[in-house]
């Protein structure tokens, strides 16, 4: 069994690492929609699946957070991405299966996966 | 609607996360013997006027300006009331609002938990300043997770919202649920 002292290590671990990052400027933030309809969706493994893409691909400079109802039910779950001083990106219809790609390209790399974009789905 | 129970629970979490609650308490509670589920879900937050609590389960009503419609509350009373349970809301202006639903726990309609580790999860890491309690209870066996606790390991230096912090509390609530059903 797992015990709630691990934490400390990870504290640790994350207190050497702190200093390169929460430099403010180039936080990127992604935006899950999280209200009834996004839920419904399937937002929620989306944004878990971000949270343990995250980890896994040790991005340090990135933030996740909600927003509610923008309107566009029927394309969520919706997962905005907002690199600063670059346009918004937003992406719909996401599946768990489509983050790693969003992390690894856009996140990390700075080139947005087209193909799972509003644009490309209104196209 | 929702296709599970864990769903409706993120969902009317968030509710408590719109009234500006800084703690959130969310009990489960299986009584085999009983043949019954119940799950209610607490807050602080700013609470509702009596007016307005009237009204709630109305999917018409909603405090949302973008559209008229809120089906949150509507959803997880009907998943409740599939079973031959109820839904039931108190709350008051300035204290809170505490909304408990039960369940006939063998009813064919009755929608499963489902993932409460990923109801948490979500919740936990997108609102690491609000504090969540969890107490989950299946007949004799407890298992509470408390925020403040983790918090108090973490010592104020890493975030709930660290990815790394979160994919360790996946696994730590997802053995201690596995336990509770043993």
């Amino acid at each position: 069994m797992k015990s709630l002292a691990e934490l400390a290590a990870i504290r640790d671990k994350m207190k050497q690492n702190a200093t390169i990052r929460e430099d403010g400027e180039s936080t990127i933030r992604i935006v899950v929609g999280m209200a009834t309809c996004g839920i419904a969706a399937g937002a929620r493994p989306v944004l878990n699946a971000i949270t343990a893409e995250l980890a896994a691909q040790n991005v340090t400079n990135a933030t996740v957070a909600q927003t509610g109802c923008i309107g566009r039910c029927t394309l969520e779950p919706i997962v905005d991405v907002i690199v600063p001083g670059e346009d918004i990106v937003t992406y719909v219809h996401v599946t768990p299966d489509k983050i790693s790609k969003i992390i690894s390209s856009h996140v990390k790399e700075g080139i947005p996966v087209v193909e799972y974009t509003v644009g490309a789905y209104e196209n | 609607m929702m296709d599970e129970l864990s769903l409706n629970i993120l969902d009317i979490a968030q509710n408590s996360i719109a009234a500006n609650a800084t703690l959130v308490e969310i009990r489960i509670t299986e009584n085999d013997p009983a043949d019954t589920l119940s799950i209610g879900i607490k807050d602080n937050g700013k609470g509702m006027s009596p007016e307005f609590l009237k009204t709630v389960e109305d999917p018409f009503i909603t405090t949302r300006t973008t559209r008229k419609i809120g089906l949150g509350i509507s959803f997880f009373k009907e998943a409740a009331e599939m079973t031959g349970g109820n839904l039931s809301i108190i709350s008051a202006l300035g204290v809170g609002t505490t909304i408990t639903a039960t369940f006939q726990k063998s009813h064919i309609d009755r929608q499963p938990i489902g993932d409460l580790t990923g109801t948490i999860i979500a919740l936990v890491t997108l609102n690491p300043d609000i504090d969540f309690i969890v107490t989950y209870t299946v007949n004799s066996n407890e298992f509470l997770f408390s925020t403040v606790e983790v918090k108090e390991m973490l010592g104020g230096d890493v975030a709930l919202s660290n990815p790394e912090v979160a994919t360790f509390l996946t696994e730590y609530i997802n053995e201690n649920i596995e336990n509770l059903h043993n």
